[in-house]
């Protein structure tokens, strides 16, 4: 598999080096591999934390900066950071005001960012609340699973939450907010050809041309399903047919439609998707208050695709259309 | 007579337990790649060669500073589900040692309890969820048994091997409820549980090195 990398041991350092070298507003902590915005910490302001499994860029640093997160901490491809990197990054955003832990759904992830708080509060005294994020249709949620992954609605809740710690708002208030957008959000996703990890150097999974695999995760899990590749428009109600069985989107304020690229899919196949979606939900009568396109969450050099909807209220728009400005997310400001 | 376990003897537990990770490396790597994401294996044994560099380029002066040093690596290097489950049950064990110089049979099982108690309270396992959970439980259970019933530390040991041994036997058949195995639902069955073989593996550790009686 040809990769533009040096070594595949050092790809997640050698790519912080550049995010440092391209996004100067930006500080890394290249020991702890955490990427920081530079005003950090903001005096009264919550913190806001994010990280994970590397791969999924721009996940999560590249959403760092004003209006969204203050720290995002790189773990290794796919694998959680540990309670060292959260718990620097934790210290170093506390404003006093509290930090916010945005954690996606894995348990490794939820285990390390748990005893991170716990030192950092028993070290600093600083309060530290988690959002877990949720919200793949794909994973029955049930006593019988570690419960769904948390995949595309992650991007809208740092987005949000990011906002309204933007204004200053309490603690309680930001955390609430989080939860209410993982809440009433919901995604499905589908690869159409695997992912390589560099430093195993061949794709995770063997998908045969003309077939895909419908309701995978975000690190090469296998889907629900094998199915061969059908058109967009049929792609489209797999995805979206789940989410509305799931969650009634129909009143509210509308719905923010997210179509995610997976790394490899171009964007002109995305907005062949998106159409697909907006057509679906306009026959089930559910209207599209916001839309985001684009590679947001990705898998490495997964191909494929995730739709995301997020039922919204007009606070959780106001706070969408505030002004953020970081290196994959820009508006307003 | 009285088993005392020592920071000597505590520090050949945990040099025998990484001996045994890294014998096992492929075995658990392989187990891993079956039911979740293949590097259970490779982060035990990357943990476990940092604490035994940790140990030896200070060695420890009580129990409780050999059970934390070893937490606090494992927390920082391992990553993943087992590097928090490890480390606080290891962290929880210093806390449980104390003060104390050295251990009687009955504060290591204390001990060893704690251990346990702490993965009780990271991982919330319940009993037959396919986790390390179910090898480590009905070894705790053994050894506080046989020790009540007067048995001499390493006879209850031995005891407490063999109940992991079978805890961790009794995994194959088991749907996993807990982690990324729990993805797979009744395809996770049929396979031995990585952690509840990697934690055997400290049973028996337990055992080698401080069932000497």
């Amino acid at each position: 598999m040809n990769q533009l990398i040096n070594d595949p041991s050092n790809v997640v350092a050698d790519a912080l080096r550049g995010m440092a070298d391209a996004h100067p507003e930006l500080r890394v902590d290249h020991e702890n591999r955490i990427v920081f915005r530079g005003d950090a910490p903001v005096q009264g302001k919550v913190g806001l934390v994010s990280g994970g499994g590397s791969g999924h860029e721009p996940l999560h640093a590249g959403f760092v900066g004003p209006g969204m997160l203050d720290a995002a901490c790189a773990g290794e491809i796919f694998t959680s950071p540990v309670p060292d990197q959260i718990m620097a990054a934790t210290k170093a955003v506390d404003g006093g005001a509290g930090v916010l832990h945005i954690v996606k759904n894995y348990t490794g992830d939820v285990m390390n960012f748990e005893m991170a708080a716990e030192i950092a509060a028993a070290e600093t005294g600083v309060e530290v609340v988690a959002v877990v994020t949720d919200d793949d249709v794909a994973v029955q949620d049930s006593l019988y699973t570690a419960g769904r992954r948390g995949v595309g609605v992650t991007v809208l809740v740092e987005k949000i939450a990011g906002a309204a710690a933007g204004q200053h708002r309490p603690l309680a208030e930001v955390a609430d907010i989080a939860r209410r957008v993982n809440a009433n959000g919901r995604s499905m996703g589908v690869a159409l050809s695997s992912c390589t990890v560099p430093t195993a150097g061949k794709p995770t999974f063997d998908l045969p041309d003309g077939q895909m695999e419908v309701g995978i995760g975000i690190h090469g899990e296998p889907g629900r399903r094998r199915a061969p590749l059908a058109t967009a428009a049929e792609i489209a109600e797999m995805l979206v047919g789940p989410i509305l069985g799931d969650l009634d989107f129909t009143g509210g304020d509308g719905v923010i439609a997210f179509v995610n690229g997976m790394g490899a899919t171009p964007l002109i196949e995305l907005y062949v998707v998106y159409h697909e979606v907006a057509a679906i939900l306009a026959k089930a009568g559910i209207t599209v208050a916001r839309s985001l396109v684009g590679p947001y969450i990705t898998s490495l050099d997964m191909a494929g695709c995730s739709v995301t909807l997020v039922k919204t209220d007009d606070e959780m728009l106001r706070l969408w259309d505030a002004p953020v400005r970081t290196p994959a997310l820009r508006w307003g400001a | 007579m009285t088993a005392t376990v020592d920071t000597a003897a505590l520090t050949a537990w945990v040099r025998e337990f990484g001996r045994l990770i890294a014998a096992g490396r492929d075995l658990l790597t392989e187990l891993d790649s079956a039911i979740g994401d293949a590097d259970h294996g490779v982060n035990m044994d990357r943990g476990m060669t940092a604490v035994l560099a940790a140990l030896a380029a200070d060695p420890p002066t009580t129990p409780a500073d050999v059970l934390k040093r070893t937490g606090m690596t494992l927390v920082s290097k391992v990553g993943g589900a087992s590097g928090p489950l490890y480390g606080t049950a290891f962290l929880r064990m210093a806390a449980a040692a104390g003060a104390a110089d050295a251990l009687d049979a009955p504060g290591y099982a204390k001990v060893l309890r704690a251990g346990l108690d702490g993965v009780v309270a990271r991982g919330k396992p319940a009993a037959g969820d396919k986790t390390m959970y179910d090898a480590l439980a009905p070894a705790v259970d053994a050894l506080d048994e046989a020790l009540a019933a007067g048995r001499p530390l390493g006879e209850a040991l031995r005891a407490a091997l063999r109940a992991a041994e079978q805890g961790r036997d009794a995994t194959i058949p088991m749907v996993a409820r807990k982690g990324r195995a729990s993805y797979l639902g009744e395809r996770s069955a049929g396979h031995q549980d990585p952690g509840a073989t990697s934690v055997t593996m400290l049973v028996s550790a337990a055992a080698t090195v401080l069932g000497g009686d």
